[in-house]
């Protein structure tokens, strides 16, 4: 699953300093304002698609028609999407087709049966040549100090050896603000997003988690809504020699009723904060009690392995 | 989004499904008007609220004279309705749907949705239909079968009939299975739908399959490409503060407690509400003000929070990112200023511009609580909760 290669002593997955970024919805408003908050903090984007506006120049960089041309010319590896919701799957399809590596779409709002489309395109590629997609509707990857493909305030993370993978945007950022707190550094912290059906999975990411040379411990921010968690614990118990801490929110969600997020809804049994927590401790994984004891809860599981 | 019975039957009907004949009606006299029409002698007058369970709730009148169907519809119609699904408030029925009498020969029960983890659509039946499928599922596990729908190449005959046998149906009612099977599946993609529920699926006493209930869902995401879909919307049936906020680009859930909120981000908004009721307290609102929460939709956010006079403090948490804090700032002393605050409130900003957000409240001179850590800003939250209820008491018994 590793694919970015070690240069150096620079060690990150997914995204590094010299991986080569495309925006696609480049020359949008949105797009522009994170192109150039993601080149302010130093990750090497090499240029941009709008169909269209191919041939133009912004932001001092290239523009392209499609994704092709911009891996043909640029050698495009990742790909960040703010293409509106209508469109959105067609982009990430697009990416995947044109060899691009890492995908990351932040866009919120993409119907379900188009995600559904996505899932099945991707899984036509054989396994080693299938993009790795993250997202949709989530804050993206940043790997603090090296790159950040995503919309995340870069200055909250400290780099170190806690991966971090999680649904919401704000919540992970609260969870890298509490580690800063207490001098605990982030290896590589990845948004899977807040849809019923996302890129990866939680289990995706602890996989690539377990591989990475950085990482020593993993934190998963889960919420309410679908078995994702309960899986990744399942993988944990089975599959990861690095602890795994974990922190469920929605204790006060009531069941049926959609909490923000178009995933974070409690359908069926086993989906509430409750249940997830039990289940998740009963496969071993470390439980923060409270969303405000994520850094704590990381800190007292760093001291052990120390 | 949620739609009527009659209307997802009306859409049944377009892809194939036999239903029984049927008319809405908004008043008593309509709903007799409808029987006649219907003709026979026994009718069906159901209450159209966007819940199940409705017969137990006694919104299901079987009526064998015309009086009857009157009567049915004068205890229907303007009446709040409370099933296990609705939650203790209930839903107000405003229409009623008459159907002509169907003679049951046996209940089966069918239904579409989306499966998170193959995340593909899939089907289940069950041959015991009628009952809810939770507790058949608890109690009876092996009478329900699962069919998973390939996306790409959509339900296939051989499925809809692998289903049908589950069903037990019989060989003379097999075509009318398949097409009534395969109609489901296309309504549900080709509408956008999340989910699909006939329950039950009636084979009649003369050997037809009739969808005596239908149930849809529709995925929010995707009513922008289904304007038809989108016109079904029935406000009554949801709670008129979530209509409010969806027209501010907000998202806010009504909640039993007391302490009104306001965050950004729907899974920080359930970390701080959990650390509300860790705290002691509980909260009244879930609201998601989103990424780029301006001065207006600030104060759009504030009025919504505390237009719930059950109301007794009110917390902020906003992790600025995109958004910078002093914006935010700005825009709660803008509110707090426009609107006249009768209860305390609560303020925790962090992230972009933390500094220059906490130094425009203190410099505000208004009378906010400010927190530095999540954990403090909800136990502030549920102190200064429990020190206005005290007070509020202490008021009413001087009253008194």
């Amino acid at each position: 699953m590793k694919w970015s290669q070690n240069k150096g002593n620079t060690v990150a997955i997914l995204i590094n300093e010299d991986t080569r970024i495309i925006v696609q919805g480049f020359t949008g408003k949105i797009g522009t304002f994170h192109a150039q908050d993601m080149i302010n903090y130093g990750s090497n984007v090499v240029g941009g698609i709008t169909p269209g506006k191919g041939g133009q120049q912004h932001l001092g960089l290239p523009v392209f028609n499609t994704v092709k041309e911009a891996v043909q010319q640029v050698r495009a590896e990742a790909s960040i999407i703010f293409v509106p919701p209508a469109f959105a799957a067609d982009s990430i399809m697009e990416a995947a087709d044109a060899g691009i590596k890492y995908c990351v779409a932040i866009t919120d709002g993409i119907p379900t049966q188009d995600m559904m489309t996505v899932k099945n395109f991707l899984r036509r590629f054989p396994e080693k040549e299938r993009m790795i997609l993250t997202g949709p509707n989530c804050a993206g990857t940043i790997s603090p100090g090296r790159a950040m493909l995503g919309i995340m305030p870069g200055h909250i993370y400290m780099q170190g050896h806690v991966g971090i993978v999680g649904r919401s945007g704000t919540l992970g950022y609260e969870a890298a603000d509490q580690m800063k707190a207490l001098g605990i550094g982030i290896s590589t912290s990845v948004g899977i997003g807040g849809d019923p059906i996302n890129g990866s999975s939680h289990r995706d990411i602890l996989k690539i988690f377990e591989e990475d040379s950085e990482t020593r411990i993993v934190l998963m921010i889960g919420e309410i809504g679908g078995p994702q968690e309960v899986e990744a614990g399942i993988f944990a118990k089975e599959n990861m020699s690095k602890p795994l801490i974990a922190y469920i929110a929605g204790l006060t969600a009531p069941e049926g009723r959609r909490m923000g997020h178009a995933g974070a809804i409690i359908s069926s049994a086993g989906e509430s904060a409750a249940e997830k927590v039990a289940m998740l401790r009963d496969l071993g994984v470390t439980i923060c009690p409270t969303p405000a004891a994520m850094g704590t809860t990381v800190a007292e599981v760093l001291g052990r392995l120390a | 989004m949620d739609i009527h019975e009659y209307q997802a039957k009306e859409i049944l009907a377009e892809y194939g499904v036999k239903i029984a004949e049927g008319g809405l009606a908004y008043s008593p006299e309509e709903a007799v008007q409808r029987a006649r029409e219907i003709g026979g002698n026994i009718w069906v007058v159901k209450a159209q609220i966007h819940s199940g369970a409705r017969g137990k709730a006694g919104g299901i009148k079987i009526c064998r004279t015309h009086d009857e169907v009157k009567a049915a519809g004068e205890e229907l119609l303007g009446k709040k309705l409370v099933t296990h699904q609705t939650g203790p408030a209930g839903k107000v029925c405003s229409r009623v749907y008459v159907e002509a009498g169907t003679d049951i020969a046996k209940e089966l029960y069918l239904c579409f949705l989306l499966d998170r983890s193959h995340e593909r659509i899939v089907m289940v039946g069950s041959a015991q239909g009628g009952m809810e499928i939770e507790k058949l599922a608890e109690t009876n596990p092996e009478a329900i079968k699962k069919i998973y729908i390939e996306p790409a190449v959509g339900l296939q005959d051989f499925q809809a009939r692998k289903m049908a046998f589950a069903l037990g149906l019989e060989t003379a009612q097999l075509n009318q299975a398949v097409k009534t099977i395969k109609g489901c599946y296309r309504a549900l993609r080709d509408l956008d739908a999340n989910m699909l529920e006939i329950n039950p699926l009636v084979i009649t006493s003369s050997g037809e399959l009739i969808a005596l209930d239908a149930k849809m869902g529709f995925d929010d995401n995707a009513l922008f490409r289904r304007h038809k879909i989108a016109e079904l919307r029935d406000k009554t049936q949801v709670d008129p503060r979530e209509v409010a906020a969806a027209e501010h680009g907000l998202s806010y859930i009504g909640l039993d407690g007391d302490i009104g909120c306001m965050i950004n981000g729907a899974g920080l908004a359930m970390a701080t509400m959990d650390m509300i009721q860790l705290a002691g307290g509980e909260p009244a609102n879930f609201l998601d003000v989103g990424g780029g929460a301006s001065a207006e939709r600030t104060e759009k956010a504030f009025r919504l929070v505390l237009a719930d006079k059950g109301v007794k403090a009110m917390l902020v948490n906003i992790f600025a990112g995109i958004n910078r804090c002093d914006w935010i700032a700005e825009g709660v002393v803008h509110a707090v200023k426009n609107i006249d605050m009768k209860i305390p409130l609560i303020v925790r900003l962090s992230g972009t511009n933390v500094k220059e957000g906490r130094r425009i409240i203190a410099e505000s001179g208004l009378p906010i609580i400010m927190a530095e850590t999540l954990a403090e800003a909800a136990e502030k939250a549920v102190q200064a909760r429990n020190e206005m209820v005290a007070k509020q008491g202490e008021h009413s018994g001087n009253s008194n």
